[in-house]
This record gives C-alpha cells, sequence and structure tokens, in this order.
C-alpha cells in the first residue's frame, strides 16, 4: 500500500491553537505504529472553529476530523482514521459540510485543497490558465475585460480596477511598478494571509498578469511584519516560480518579463494606506503622501504604480480565465463578483465565507456564523475594520453591498466582520476607536494627531459622568473636525464607529445616571 | 533577488540575540544595501540578528545610504517595531485589536498586567519578559491571540496563556516550526 496523503493545515491561525504540534505527533505515532504517511501542509479551508482540521485522502474522497488536539492521535488511529473511519471527530467531507457548501468559492476555489507549494498541483486545479490567456491578447484588451467584470478595489475604497490599470497602462515611462497591499491591519481579517500561505501562485499569477497588462516588468509584495508566515512562504513561491519559467526575464516563453520581490512592513498600520506604504517600501517613514498626483501617474520611485490589495490582484485570474460576464454575473448592483468575508470575534462557526456580494449580514452571522460563541445575543458587529461603524443588532438585515453599507455611514471595508455579544460596552469601543487612532497616526494632520488623544480623554470623561451633555457636545465637534481636516481615512474615518456607538447605543454613555436610577 | 530570511523579525525578540557587533552589523548592512529601499530590510535584519537596532547604527547607514543621520533616526522611531534597546529575555505582545477584545482580550490583559505587574513597553525587573501590544494578528477567527517569542497562540485563557509562558521559560515552546 502506497502511503495515505494526511492534510495537516501549515496556515498559521491553525498552527496558533495547535496544528504543528498535531502534525509533529502524528508524524511520530505514524513512525511507531509502522504505517507509512504522506503529511501534506496544506492552507486553511476557512473552517477556523474546527481547526487543527487534519483530512486523510480515501476511496470516498477526502475526509476530515476536527479540531484535533495531539491526545486525540491515538483514539483515531484505533479508530482507523488513514482510511476514513468513525470517530468522535469525524466531520466526513468537507466539501459537504453545510459552512463549505453554501460558498461560491472562485477565488478561495484551491485554499486548503492543494500543496500551497505545487505548481503542479495548482495548474491541475485551473491555477495560470488566466496568465496563459493574458498572454496572448493585447494589454488593452486585458484591461479592458478586468473593467468589465465591474471589479472594484478589495481594500476599502471599492475603485474600479480597471480604471486604474488603464491610466497606468496610458502613462509613458521607462519603468512601471505593480504593489501589491498585503498590510491587512483591520482587526477581523486574514484572507490575504489565507492566500500567501494556501494559495500563493494566485498571488503571482495575478500581479503577473497587471504587469502584462500596463507594462510593468517589476512588482513587491509589501507584507505586514505580523507574517512571518505568509512572508516565508511568499518568498519560497516566488523561487519556485522563478524556477519553472512563470516569472522572470522570458515568462513561460512570452519574451515579457515579470518579476517579484517581496518587503516586509514594521508593525504600523497607517502603511495599509497606498501612499504611505510607497513611502515605506522606498525606506522611509510612512508618512501619507497628498494626493494629486496619483500613485497610477507618479508611484513608487516616482514611476506610474498599480498598487492594489491583494484580493483585488487574486480576483483577476478567474476573470481572465472564465471571462468577464462570467464574473460580473456574481453580485448585486454595482458590487459584482464574490468576496471573501471573514467571520470573526464572538461568533461560533468563525472563519472564511466567499459568497457573492448581495447576501445579508444576517445569513453570514447566523446562517453560517451560527451566532455567538458565548451563546448570549449578538448586540454589536463591527463591519470594515477598526474605521468601520458598529451596526446594532436590529440592522443585520444589511446586503453585504458597497453602496448600501456607504447609505448608513458603515463600510464594507475588506470584509472583516467582528461579532459583539450583549457584554460589550460600547463606550469603550469608542474610546479604544480614538486610542487606536493616536496610536497609529503618521503625525501629518493636527486633528488626527492630537484630535485623538483629545478624544480618548473626553470619552473618559463621559465615562466617569462629568458634564456629560457638554462633553458629549464637544465630542461631536472633535469627530467633526476630524473628518473635516484629515489628509487620510484614518483620521477622517475613526468618527465613524465613534459616532455609531453613541448614535446606536446611547445607553452605554449613561452608566452611572442609569445606575443612580436604578 | 528576494529578502530572504526577513520573516523572523518578531521571532528575534528572543533567544537568538547577542551584543551588538559593529563589524557584524556592517556586514549585514552590506548584503542588503543593494535592494530598492534598503533601510526597512537592513534595519529588520539588524534585528533579527540582535534583537534591537542600537543607535551605534545610525552613521554607518546615514553613510551607506547616503542619507542624514535624522532620516535614519526618523525611520527607526517611526516604526512600532524597531527596538533600540536590547530585548528581555522572552517577549509577550497581546492583541488588543476589536476581534480579540469580543472574546475576552480586556480580561486577558488584565491578567497579564497583574502576574507580571509591568504595563504595555516595559520589562519586568528581572528582564525575563517584555509586555507588548499587538493590534491583529490575522487570527481574529481563534482569539483572543498573543505572540509568544515571536509564535502566535490562540483560543487563550488565562490559564492557557500561563502554560505557553511556563513551555516559553523552559525553551520547549512548540506552535510552529
Ligand atoms: C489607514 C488606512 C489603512 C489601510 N489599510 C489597508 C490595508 O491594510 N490593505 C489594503 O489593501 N488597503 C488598505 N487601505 C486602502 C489603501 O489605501 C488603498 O485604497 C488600496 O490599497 C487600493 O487597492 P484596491 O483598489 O485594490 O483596494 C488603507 C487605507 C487607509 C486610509
Ligand atoms: S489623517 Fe492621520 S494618519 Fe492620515 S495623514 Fe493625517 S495624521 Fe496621517
Ligand atoms: S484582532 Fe486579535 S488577531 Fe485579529
Amino acid at each position: 500500500m502506497s502511503a495515505v496523503r494526511v492534510y495537516v493545515p501549515g496556515d498559521s491561525s491553525a498552527v496558533a491553537v495547535g496544528a504543528n504540534r498535531v502534525a509533529h505527533a502524528l508524524e511520530r505515532l505514524a513512525r511507531e505504529k509502522k504505517v507509512e504517511i504522506e503529511i501534506v501542509r496544506n492552507g486553511s479551508r476557512g473552517l477556523y472553529w474546527l481547526e487543527p482540521m487534519v483530512e486523510v485522502t480515501t476511496s470516498e474522497g477526502r475526509i476530515a476530523y476536527g479540531p484535533v488536539a495531539p491526545g486525540d492521535l491515538a483514539g483515531l488511529f484505533e479508530a482507523g482514521f488513514l482510511s476514513g473511519g468513525q470517530h468522535a471527530l469525524r466531520l466526513g467531507r468537507p466539501e459537504d459540510i453545510p459552512f463549505l457548501k453554501n460558498q461560491e468559492r472562485l477565488m478561495f476555489a484551491r485554499c486548503g485543497i492543494t500543496d500551497p507549494l505545487s505548481v503542479e498541483e495548482y495548474r491541475a486545479h485551473g491555477g495560470f490558465r488566466g496568465l496563459a490567456k493574458a498572454l496572448r491578447m493585447q494589454p488593452q484588451e486585458i484591461v479592458s475585460e478586468v473593467t468589465e467584470s465591474g471589479l472594484r478595489g478589495r481594500g476599502g475604497a471599492g475603485f474600479p480596477t480597471g480604471i486604474k490599470w488603464k491610466t497606468v497602462l496610458e502613462t509613458k515611462a521607462e519603468r512601471k511598478y505593480i504593489v501589491c497591499n498585503a498590510d491587512e491591519g483591520d482587526s477581523g481579517t486574514f484572507a490575504d494571509r489565507m492566500i500567501m500561505e494556501g494559495d500563493p501562485f494566485l498571488l503571482i499569477e495575478g500581479m503577473t498578469i497587471a504587469g502584462i497588462a500596463t507594462g510593468a516588468t517589476k512588482g513587491f509584495i509589501y507584507i505586514r511584519s505580523e507574517y512571518p508566515d505568509a512572508f516565508r512562504q511568499m518568498g519560497r513561491a516566488i523561487e519556485i516560480a522563478r524556477n519553472t519559467g512563470y516569472l522572470g526575464p522570458n515568462v513561460l516563453g512570452s519574451g515579457k518579463a515579470f518579476d517579484l520581490e517581496t518587503r516586509l512592513g514594521a508593525g504600523a498600520y497607517i502603511c495599509g494606506e497606498e501612499t504611505s506604504l510607497l513611502e515605506s517600501l522606498e525606506g522611509k517613514r510612512g508618512v501619507i503622501r497628498f494626493k494629486p498626483p496619483l500613485p497610477a501617474i507618479k508611484g513608487l520611485f516616482g514611476q506610474p504604480t498599480v498598487i492594489n490589495n491583494l484580493l483585488s490582484f487574486a480576483s483577476v485570474p478567474v476573470i481572465m480565465d472564465d471571462g468577464a460576464n462570467f464574473y460580473k454575473n456574481y453580485g448585486t448592483g454595482r458590487s459584482r463578483g464574490t468576496q471573501p468575508f471573514q467571520l470573526a470575534g464572538n461568533v461560533k462557526q468563525g472563519g472564511l465565507i466567499e459568497k457573492a456580494f448581495g447576501v445579508t449580514l444576517k445569513e453570514l452571522i447566523y446562517d453560517f456564523g451560527g451566532g455567538t460563541l458565548s451563546g448570549r445575543p449578538v448586540r454589536a458587529v463591527q463591519v470594515g475594520g477598526p474605521l468601520g461603524a458598529y451596526l446594532r443588532a436590529d440592522q443585520l438585515d444589511i446586503p453585504m453591498d458597497y453602496e448600501a453599507f456607504a447609505a448608513v455611514k458603515a463600510m464594507l471595508g475588506h470584509g472583516g466582520i467582528v461579532v459583539f455579544d450583549d457584554t460589550v460596552d460600547m463606550a469603550q469601543q469608542a474610546r479604544f476607536a480614538m486610542e487606536f487612532c493616536a496610536v497609529e497616526s503618521c503625525g501629518k494632520c493636527t486633528p488626527c494627531r492630537i484630535g485623538s488623544t483629545r478624544g480618548v480623554e473626553v470619552i473618559d470623561r463621559i465615562i466617569a459622568d462629568q458634564d456629560r451633555a457638554k462633553n458629549l457636545r464637544l465630542l461631536d465637534d472633535l469627530c467633526e473636525t476630524m473628518v473635516d481636516g484629515s489628509l487620510c481615512a484614518l483620521g477622517g474615518l475613526t468618527p465613524f464607529p465613534v459616532q455609531s456607538a453613541i448614535r446606536y447605543f446611547p445607553e452605554d454613555f449613561d452608566k452611572p445616571s442609569r445606575k443612580a436610577a436604578e | 533577488m528576494t529578502t530572504a530570511g526577513q520573516g523572523e523579525a518578531k521571532a528575534a525578540s528572543h533567544g537568538t540575540t547577542s551584543l551588538w557587533d559593529a563589524a557584524e552589523a556592517r556586514q549585514i548592512m552590506e548584503t542588503y544595501r543593494g535592494l530598492d529601499g534598503a533601510l526597512m530590510p537592513i534595519l529588520h535584519a539588524l534585528q533579527e540578528r540582535f534583537g534591537y537596532v542600537d543607535d551605534a547604527a545610525v552613521p554607518d547607514l546615514a553613510d551607506l545610504l547616503n542619507l542624514s543621520r535624522a532620516e535614519v533616526h526618523g525611520v527607526i522611531t517611526f516604526y512600532h517595531d524597531f527596538r533600540r534597546t536590547p530585548p528581555a529575555r522572552h517577549a509577550l505582545h497581546l492583541c488588543r485589536a476589536e476581534a480579540c477584545q469580543s472574546v475576552g482580550a480586556r480580561a486577558l490583559e488584565a491578567h497579564v498586567k497583574r502576574k507580571l505587574g509591568v504595563d504595555y513597553h516595559h520589562q519586568t525587573p528581572d528582564g525575563r519578559w517584555s509586555l507588548g501590544a499587538i493590534y491583529c494578528l490575522g487570527n481574529c477567527a481563534c482569539g483572543p491571540s498573543a505572540l509568544i517569542d515571536g509564535e502566535t497562540v490562540g483560543r487563550l485563557t488565562p490559564e492557557k496563556l500561563d502554560a505557553l509562558m511556563r513551555e516559553a521559560e523552559a525553551g520547549r515552546l512548540e506552535a510552529a516550526e
């Protein structure tokens, strides 16, 4: 009998809950029992409440077990799990688990299924077909296809990707750059990380297509330092792609050059903002640049630069392979295609849910997520990271759609959803929003740098019930000043979580007097 | 050329560090000086090797990269990651961001501060632990999260964190490879 293939995710979130310990124990036990196994460190399927989720290849396909602790392995062996045996942790075929079954995985079609560093497996699962097609097309045609697909930037602002690429294509320059924003600083988000760790060739393919489309021959991937595993994995994948002819002076024999380098951030949230990121890539302090000029015209080292979020690049191979029409058939209104939503925080079944835009927040939290982890009622939900508004439990019928969110002064951002139960203190959440802004401000504008620190003090006074009415007015003025007087969205959007907390949860800013009344 | 070997920036805050060696530091600078935007990769490499970036590196970096000392100093101090003093023997960074807050990060923070007797950005007087704040590790579906000697750990409770810290002290923390 040949070795049984066993999958133990190498995804860093799976590792954070013990996947390496499981892999090591499994190896040891198999050796003791003289069973031949081949352990593959796959990406995560994104069913994080089940991690570490171990899968074995059987005659009925892959069978999953989870969450597995090292101590479970002896029993699993006894149950014959290597051939899919019964056990309390047996989950059946992963693709039959409703959380996965009810998704529409285009971008995440391979993550968790393949060996992340195998070019052969990447190709066997549809990889590099988009690039092959792009290499047979004119740059204008590629850009039109991307525009036609309706793809909007997944980094937060939702700007049409094709239009950005068109500007770079039409700007004449000796050198042009492709930059991937993999700074993923928003709390509640991990989709960029999952792709880098679990399907790194997808990013390489997407960025290479961007290079071919715009005439750029060099790309950089800027990865936050909180993601050392993703950084290492991308480095390995780039090396492999170069050795197999997918990167380098002659991409797949096309005569076109494209190559990639990785760079590590250094723990600054603001470096996720594109101009700050470019400064950082140039080796400088990550201070925001004035716009214009747009990076598409004068970006990295003063050259025309496509800077996109990782998920924007990762959407492109499917668009090239299956066509703009296929892609734009998913979605709703002006939000086309699919988005990997990331369900996090106090939720029973947290993880990655790729769905067409238009699914409601309620469906994501209850149908996929199964409600709160604590079993208590949902009270507040923050969508779109630390600059996103808080929503109340009775607002969850909202469809996941850029315009629907903008209409209630909220934002989809990078698709992160953080759920809070009824023990949350929204005055503390508002205070944290201001504190975070103070910690991460690049320092260029006074309303952001100083205003946020003032904001913390004013909220502290409100919590302590000192001149409540006056301080609430002061906080409102402060928020308006930040919105109006900030150069970028850090200072400009921090008021949104603060003001939404006050608007939707006023009782949390009135604790002492409520106590007195009781 | 990729900046291989630079993924250890945070991991470098423990164990592998030793006294600042100006000659070796200059060698590291040479290795990476050819990269575009070389300053950040060099600073990461220095911190990976020594656990911090000594002020003595500033004039050398300025000369090498044709920058003013003020510019180099400005970069080192701008980024939260770069340390200018030697690290404690072990580093604990707690995730303070929202997803972790929703599953008990604040209680964990109170526990750790009581246990170590220090606030964020400080070391215990015996130099054993430093306590840092971090804002999201991308482990938000498995929180609360922390970084112990560069390893991300999740689904923490005070008891589980205590056990992991004991493992780190005994030199056998096994979260990542
Ligand atoms: C404070 C701040 C932080 C940001 N962080 C990120 C980030 O981590 N990742 C990202 O892709 N975009 C981030 N952005 C948005 C970028 O500035 C930019 O819009 C994006 O990289 C453009 O790519 P896209 O069009 O593909 O979305 C941030 C913006 C601001 C103001
Ligand atoms: S709003 Fe804040 S982070 Fe943005 S440019 Fe101004 S000071 Fe910098
Ligand atoms: S918020 Fe703590 S890991 Fe993301």
